[in-house]
């Protein structure tokens, strides 16, 4: 069973959480790029077979959004932290 | 050329034991060279290689298949093939895929063992049965058919489900489509590859393709545990790792790799005679010529490579079971098994040229890829052959997002199969 760490709660099951998607993708600014841009936003991914930087919400738990690294190959968890604090420190807007 | 199977063939090799059945199809070592290549030897590669012999005359053609015919997902679903689908592009594609699978023993001369069985989906409330009944009115528009069901001959039908007044979710009705119900999915592979062989297609087997072979921004080929391969258009078909095999061209696609389980119980004697689906949650469930009851529903919900299943499903799908046949409550579960699928953002596939001259993509099969083999070949071999869609694909391109033509059978992109 995959066990991810919320920072404010600790170790669960995955299933506590929702999965919300590719968290290395930078959303362009409001009002900036072209229609091109944000359809590679928006639809384009990455997909790797192996580390994965990704959104998570605790849906069943504090509600928070985290980002949280994970092997997609094998399933293997990394660390996770608050969203929020990724977003304040760039490379994870959202 | 492998002998035809029929009636008489059957008699001589059970009478003649001493001479066993010749291989079904050849094994072999790749050319130098060919018209076209398609990477990925399951059954949308294999009918795309059958169908550009067959339809177009393009019989140099090479499937290159990194394990053995039938390892991947065409062996790795709930056999269900069915054309209930509501909105336009889907609609004709899955008819046309329904109508092939009903000629496609003798179109192989393989038995896939077609059993058109009645695909019925259940409503639990009116408003769902508002849907249904729109539903079948745009089936039937299209010469599809569909027949209403109301509670009583549900009951009938299906007398195994819980009415009772306990029940968590009622039974009002339903819709069933006569046509629909499931197919020998690994006779599907067999059958192809081999009357593909036998129109001179060349099936690689255990060869894994390692990268594209690049000239001025065109595909020349691929490179492969095997050698160099020249090609003079190139197919993706590998369901799953589509993403995988595009990003060694620089391609990014519009897809995440999910993992679908699905489950077989022990088995038991005729109980379930039709493919029966819940409409309270995406639940499924039919029983196999061995008895087995094979059933499914959600996918993981989160993008994975593993090929292996997580408890939580397995405890929501086997809520399902119980909760819609209690009767299925002590059964034994044989066992269970993930797929991995291409979802992209709308939840329809991908049979297409691609923005790199001569690659072409058939992937994006979230949840329909089974049923949609016998189409999406032929489709698929009709795009390489003439370098355009066919009118049954046209809705199927990598540009729709951009252009506004997302194919979005449930309002709600891929969203309710990712939950």
């Amino acid at each position: 069973m995959l066990r991810i760490t919320c920072p404010w709660c600790g170790e669960r099951d995955y299933s506590e959480f929702r999965y919300g998607s590719d968290a290395s993708k930078a959303r362009p600014a409001h009002g900036t790029g072209d229609l091109k841009a944000w359809h590679d936003h928006v639809f384009l991914f990455d997909n790797p077979k192996g580390p994965h930087r990704e959104y998570w919400q605790h849906v069943l738990g504090c509600r928070q959004w985290l980002v949280l690294e994970r092997d997609t190959a094998t399933n293997t968890p990394g660390a996770a932290r608050s969203a929020r604090e990724a977003a304040a420190k760039g490379g994870a807007g959202r | 050329m492998a002998k035809r199977y029929s009636a008489l063939s059957l008699l001589r090799h059970a009478l003649l034991p001493s001479s066993p059945w010749p291989r079904a199809w050849r094994s072999p070592a790749p050319k130098s060279s060919y018209d076209v290549v398609i990477i990925g030897g399951g059954g949308h590669g294999l009918a795309t290689a059958y169908y550009l012999a067959a339809n177009h005359g393009i019989k140099n053609v090479a499937v290159i298949e990194r394990g053995y015919i039938g390892s991947g997902n065409v062996g790795r679903n709930t056999t269900i093939v069915r054309s209930n689908y509501m909105i336009g592009g889907n609609t004709k594609f899955f008819e046309f895929s329904l109508q092939l699978w009903e000629g496609l023993s003798h179109t192989l001369n393989f038995n896939v063992m077609l059993s058109q069985r009645g695909q019925i989906g259940l409503a639990h409330n009116p408003s769902q049965m508002d849907v249904l009944a729109r539903k079948g009115n745009i089936m039937r528009l299209h010469g599809i058919d569909a027949e209403l069901l109301d509670r009583g001959q549900v009951m009938k039908l299906l007398p195994y489900l819980d009415y009772s007044d306990a029940a968590r979710f009622p039974v009002v009705g339903g819709i069933i489509q006569q046509r629909a119900g499931t197919v020998r999915h690994d006779a599907v592979a067999w059958g192809y590859a081999r009357a593909a062989s036998d129109l001179g297609v060349d099936i690689i087997e255990n060869c894994e393709m390692t990268g594209f072979t690049m000239e001025q921004g065109k595909v020349t080929g691929i490179e492969t545990t095997k050698g160099p391969i020249r090609a003079g258009k190139t197919a993706i078909a590998v369901a799953g790792h589509s993403s995988h095999v595009a990003a060694k061209a620089g391609l990014r696609l519009p897809v995440e790799s999910h993992l679908l389980q699905a489950f077989v119980s022990e088995p038991i004697k005729p109980l379930i005679h039709h493919v029966v689906s819940f409409g309270a949650e995406l639940f499924y469930i039919s029983q196999s010529d061995k008895g087995g009851l094979v059933f499914g529903g959600h996918i993981d919900g989160f993008n994975n490579y593993t090929q292996r299943g997580q408890l939580p499903k397995i405890q929501t799908v086997a809520e399902c079971a119980v909760s819609l046949i209690p009767a299925v409550s002590r059964l034994r579960l044989l066992r269970h098994w993930a797929g991995i699928m291409d979802m992209t953002p709308d939840g329809a596939p991908f049979i297409c040229g691609t923005p790199i001259p001569n690659l072409y993509l058939d992937g994006g099969w979230c949840y329909q890829g089974f049923k949609a083999i016998p189409a999406s070949g032929w489709t698929f071999a009709h795009t390489v052959a003439k370098g355009e869609a066919h009118e049954l694909n046209r809705c199927f391109s990598l540009d729709r997002f951009e252009k506004g033509g997302e194919l979005d059978d449930h309002g709600a992109g891929n969203w309710n199969y990712k939950q």
